[in-house]
């Protein structure tokens, strides 16, 4: 039914965009939910879940039950769904969705022979042809001779229905479950003592490390929760400048801040997860002096991020801008690997840039002399202009006093400095004066 | 051990030293361009002086590491840190207040452990007595288009004789040019012949 015919029907009708994407979580979790009835459960299309219950139902006391449980639990939670058990996985998904029960053993004929051709999942250019040739129920194909079906209709509709029918073979193909890395140990006795947590940790860390090995990952942040016996809980984070399976060098960053946990009465349950994990492909173990090198400085990264944050130990990168200010990147060096730098071309750039600082007491163009930074400083010689013109697709408070002529002027007194005028700006010293500022310093 | 009069500006290893004056960020550029490896260099993160990327000597953009922290006990930690982790191969760190002695001698402790040399840029009369080296760096005004000079000080060294240097650096490679030094004549020139 289109849209504008239930609102006209229902004037009220309150609407929704479809979210795909979290209707797809939702499914994924009811599909572990469903688990609990058998060891193979995939999900079915965009709405079904598909169970292979073989050897299951006695374990409910039955098929019947086994549905009946379903329905309720479902229910409960407050989903309204239908259900349906048969031999095959084509009869079940066709029965599930006209109405559910339940098909008995042999009899899978006279089970869905009643259905409309429509539930075999087969395309709806097909479903029509059938229609319009009579054949409407499934019961009406089940006694034709296969092969002037098959050439009339594709040999699709003829293997959806031996697949209904249980004559052609269709396994329910459960997806593997995400692994999860997380590990737990509880105690007997509450510990207290760091040195205690910290053996609780290694043994964790040797778990979580295992199971990331098995996998390829590495982690990239790791949490550590500490339940304490009164109920209260503590945390530990810790982030590594790349991604790590070492449970030696993993520890080493936790010892800190265990230091300042506070253990009340004592902890009874650790729990060690690996909240971010990237891909880590095997690697040669103290090999070369270069890998040896390269954990080092990963470990120098590391432990300095956690102490003064990760968005503060930077590396510089390229970018291709010709402003000044956007002609490099600050990226963390944690997720950032280095590039090689552009090659010097053009004229020459300072070796410190800052924010526009303005001049004072200058005159003429380049200024003869100016202050800055409350000292004099007489020009020996000057270069330029350099034209800058703003990227007009950013819109940069900074470039908004319009294009820049930059000078390098190399001054009497020996800083050599980078100065920039705005030709397009109003003065704040009259209309034909021009404001100076120093953006950087030269070697 | 007397520092190699052919080449006076290598900072002896496993050591921490300082530079001061205008020049200072010029002259640690100088040294990060001659100290082959990963570098660190630290400046608290209120400083609006950056390094750019474009205008640095060739082959040192890709290695620096840059280090923010706030606080100068953070920034402490961090310089003693990099000292002794073994890869880095010159540590370069601007803290804001003169280093004590205690902090400078942990420096000198901590690169030792580490294998690694420390620059320590710090404010005029700022130093600290644990240095090894401590130099004077200004940019000069030169009198030809093409040459930058510096003058560049040795006023304090530990292990060796003290020096003023007036040399020419085009901020670009690990190489200097020496400037002979404008001086009075004492004996007669040569005659031509």
């Amino acid at each position: 039914m289109a849209l504008a015919d239930a609102r006209a029907i229902c004037p009220d009708l309150a609407t929704r965009p479809a979210d795909l994407a979290r209707e797809a979580a939702a499914l994924a979790s009811l599909r572990r939910w469903a688990s609990r009835y058998a060891p193979m459960v995939a999900t079915d299309g965009v709405d079904g879940l598909m169970a292979d219950i073989s050897g299951v139902p006695h374990l409910f006391g039955g098929e019947a039950d086994l549905r009946d449980d379903l329905q309720a639990q479902l229910e409960r939670a407050g989903l309204h769904a239908a259900s349906a058990i048969a031999g095959t996985r084509g009869a079940a998904h066709a029965l599930a969705r006209h109405g559910g029960g339940i098909v008995a053993d042999g009899r899978l004929a006279e089970g869905i022979g009643h259905l409309p051709v429509t539930a075999l999942r087969v395309d709806p250019d097909t479903a029509e042809a059938l229609m319009r040739v009579g054949l409407s129920r499934i019961a009406d194909l089940i006694h034709l001779p296969r092969a002037p079906l098959a050439r009339r209709f594709g040999q699709g509709l003829v293997l959806r229905l031996d697949q209904a029918l249980g004559a052609q073979p269709e396994p329910v193909a459960a997806e593997p479950d995400p692994p999860h890395f997380g590990v737990r140990m509880t105690l007997p006795e509450p510990i207290g003592q760091q040195s205690d947590v910290m053996a609780g940790l290694a043994r964790l860390l040797d778990r979580l490390c295992a199971k990331l090995a098995a996998t390829h990952m590495g982690a990239r942040r790791v949490r550590l929760e500490l339940r304490r016996v009164d109920r209260g809980t503590a945390q530990v984070e810790i982030g590594l400048a790349r991604p790590m399976r070492d449970p030696a060098r993993i520890a080493a960053l936790f010892a800190k801040g265990v230091d300042k946990i506070d253990s009340g009465f004592g902890i009874d349950a650790l729990r060690l997860t690996a909240t971010v994990t990237e891909a880590l492909a095997p690697e040669q173990i103290g090999g070369r002096p270069a890998i040896r090198h390269e954990d080092a400085l990963a470990d120098l990264l590391s432990s300095v991020g956690n102490r003064i944050g990760f968005d503060r130990v930077l590396r510089l990168l390229p970018a291709t801008s010709l402003i000044p200010e956007r002609s490099f990147l600050l990226a963390p060096a944690a997720y950032s690997t280095p590039e090689p730098s552009p090659h010097r071309t053009g004229l020459k750039r300072p070796i410190t840039l800052f924010p526009p600082e303005p001049v004072t007491a200058a005159s003429g163009t380049p200024p003869a002399s100016f202050r800055w930074r409350r000292m004099r400083f007489t020009t020996l010689r000057a270069t330029g202009p350099e034209r800058i013109t703003p990227e007009w697709w950013f819109d940069d408070p900074a470039w908004r006093s319009g294009l820049r002529d930059y000078w390098r002027i190399e001054t009497q007194e020996g800083p050599r400095l980078w100065l920039f005028v705005t030709p397009q700006a109003q003065s704040w010293n009259g209309p034909e004066a021009q404001d100076w500022y120093v953006q950087g310093e030269f070697a | 051990m007397r520092p190699d009069p052919a080449d006076p500006f290598d900072l002896s290893p496993r050591r921490v030293h300082e530079a001061e004056g205008r020049g200072r960020r010029a002259f640690a550029l100088f040294q990060a361009a001659r100290h082959p490896g990963p570098l660190v260099w630290i400046l608290p993160a209120h400083v609006p002086e950056l390094p750019m990327l474009r205008g640095l000597p060739r082959g040192v953009g890709e290695r620096l590491h840059l280090f923010r922290p706030v606080g100068e006990t953070d920034l402490l930690w961090c310089v003693e840190e990099a000292l002794r982790a073994a890869p880095i191969s010159l540590v370069i760190a601007e803290p804001e207040k003169p280093l004590s002695l205690t902090a400078g001698r942990r420096l000198q402790l901590a690169a030792e452990a580490g294998h690694t040399t420390g620059l320590v840029l710090i404010r005029q009369d700022a130093g600290s007595n644990a240095t090894e080296t401590r130099w004077k760096c200004e940019p000069a005004a030169s009198a030809a288009a093409d040459s930058t000079l510096h003058q560049w000080d040795l006023n304090k060294n530990k292990q060796g004789t003290c020096g003023r240097w007036i040399l020419n650096w085009n901020g670009a490679a690990a190489a200097v040019d020496m400037v002979s030094e404008a001086r009075q004549r004492h004996e007669p020139a040569d005659t031509a012949r």
